[in-house]
């Protein structure tokens, strides 16, 4: 791939001595959908882990932009993952004493924006989520499918480079499942960012452009299989 | 795509004489526009069917229309036509059994012939997700209809997709059991 944004090569990562990845790779071009699948424990959401510099692996080597991750200080890892990374969890993770709006404006205030600028950005995502109205709400007065979608509004309003979601309809039902799909692959691709999309389900799966499987810690792409 | 053919044409036609008398050829358009799904019916599927339904007594001409062309039927349902059409819509469809699948075979015959079961298994699935993608396409920018229809396609290569991957994570005692 000449266009790749974010590569690992051949990672190794265990805890303790339980082994979650032996020899993994993975790359992702600009702009690209990429599901990540594998069984529970597989070591999936590892390689999401290591891929977006939460976790250093202890072989091989993780590259954003031609840049070795491992290369940067844990300052500079906190900044990037502020500036070109966005991240959706299963559980929406937002923070319960703050309305939805101040959420989604939290990572641009993180990146020294002022308040009410923030907050307009943020305000005009919560839209495009179709979540406008839920604003003034906390965390913890809105449904599971709205919270996801002011988690999506919270990962995107930075307009970051490379998405990260763990599994981001993990606790929802099908129909609010696909909702948020939906609208996470559409925000992504009007703002062009890349998605690394870890998940166990084929039909959250088949929103991405392809899909690699992770077994044993090993990574196989699909499109090879052929 | 289409979830109608193949289970029963005749009673999707009475189902649409039902709810109003129609030509052959407006069968055809709303059935297409409904049902087809990018796989249109031929005209001599529409007439033959309509032949069939007629002889047995469940549609009934109900006027001829002389035009420039050969002149146009108008079909009506009978009654008999409607307590059949009724009868079929509250049989529940008998679920597939799925028991002797090609893929099922395509893998006991390669753990016997020593071929690396594997990878069949993932070329499937990349088909299969393949599928999915083109699909969940459709539904992403297709109204309600479209949704529904991938939606029931996807429910089914989901399922299949759930037996690959529980296959895949059984091969070795598959193999074991094959070869004894």
């Amino acid at each position: 791939m000449t266009d790749t944004l974010l590569a690992a090569h051949d990672v190794h990562k265990a805890f303790g001595a339980t082994p979650a990845l032996a020899g993994a790779s993975f790359a992702i071009a600009a702009g690209e959908l990429v599901a990540v699948m594998g069984p529970s424990g597989s070591g999936k959401s590892t390689l999401l882990h290591c891929l977006a510099g939460i976790v250093r692996p202890e072989r091989g080597a993780v590259a954003y932009q031609g840049v070795e991750l491992t290369t940067r200080s844990d300052a500079a890892l906190s900044e990037l993952r502020r500036t070109d990374f966005g991240f959706l969890f299963q559980f929406g993770q937002l923070v319960p004493e703050l309305s939805c709006l101040e959420n989604v404006a939290l990572p641009l205030r993180l990146n020294g924006q002022r308040r009410k600028a923030a907050e307009a950005t943020a305000a005009e995502w919560l839209e495009r989520l179709e979540v406008g109205d839920l604003a003034a709400k906390r965390p913890g007065e809105v449904s599971g499918g709205q919270g996801q979608r002011v988690g999506v509004a919270r990962a995107l309003v930075t307009r970051p480079k490379v998405v990260f979601a763990d599994e981001p309809t993990g606790a929802l039902d099908s129909l609010n499942g696909e909702r948020v799909m939906k609208l996470l692959s559409l925000a992504a691709r009007d703002t062009g960012a890349a998605v690394v999309l870890v998940t166990h389900e084929s039909r959250v799966a088949a929103y991405a452009d392809r899909e690699i499987v992770v077994r044993d810690g090993r990574t196989r792409d699909l499109a090879g299989a052929r | 795509m289409c979830i109608v053919i193949g289970m029963s044409l005749g009673h999707t036609f009475l189902g649409l004489l039902e709810d109003h008398p129609s030509h052959g050829y407006d069968i055809k358009r709303v059935y297409d526009e409904r049902f087809g799904h990018g796989r249109a019916l031929h005209y001599g599927q529409v007439y033959a069917t309509l032949s069939r339904l007629l002889k047995n007594g469940l549609v009934e001409v109900d006027g001829v229309e002389a035009g420039d062309g050969p002149d146009r039927k108008r079909y009506s349902i009978t009654a008999a036509g409607v307590t059949d059409v009724e009868q079929w819509l509250g049989r529940p469809e008998s679920p597939e059994p799925y028991l002797q699948t090609t893929l099922y075979t395509k893998v006991v015959l390669a753990l016997l012939t020593g071929r690396p079961a594997a990878d069949i298994l993932d070329t499937q699935r990349a088909e299969h997700l393949r599928t999915m993608r083109e699909l969940t396409q459709r539904k992403i920018h297709g109204d309600l209809t479209d949704q529904l229809v991938c939606d029931h396609a996807l429910f089914h290569l989901e399922a299949d997709l759930r037996w690959l991957e529980l296959t895949a994570a059984r091969l070795d005692e598959l193999a074991a059991e094959v070869r004894r």
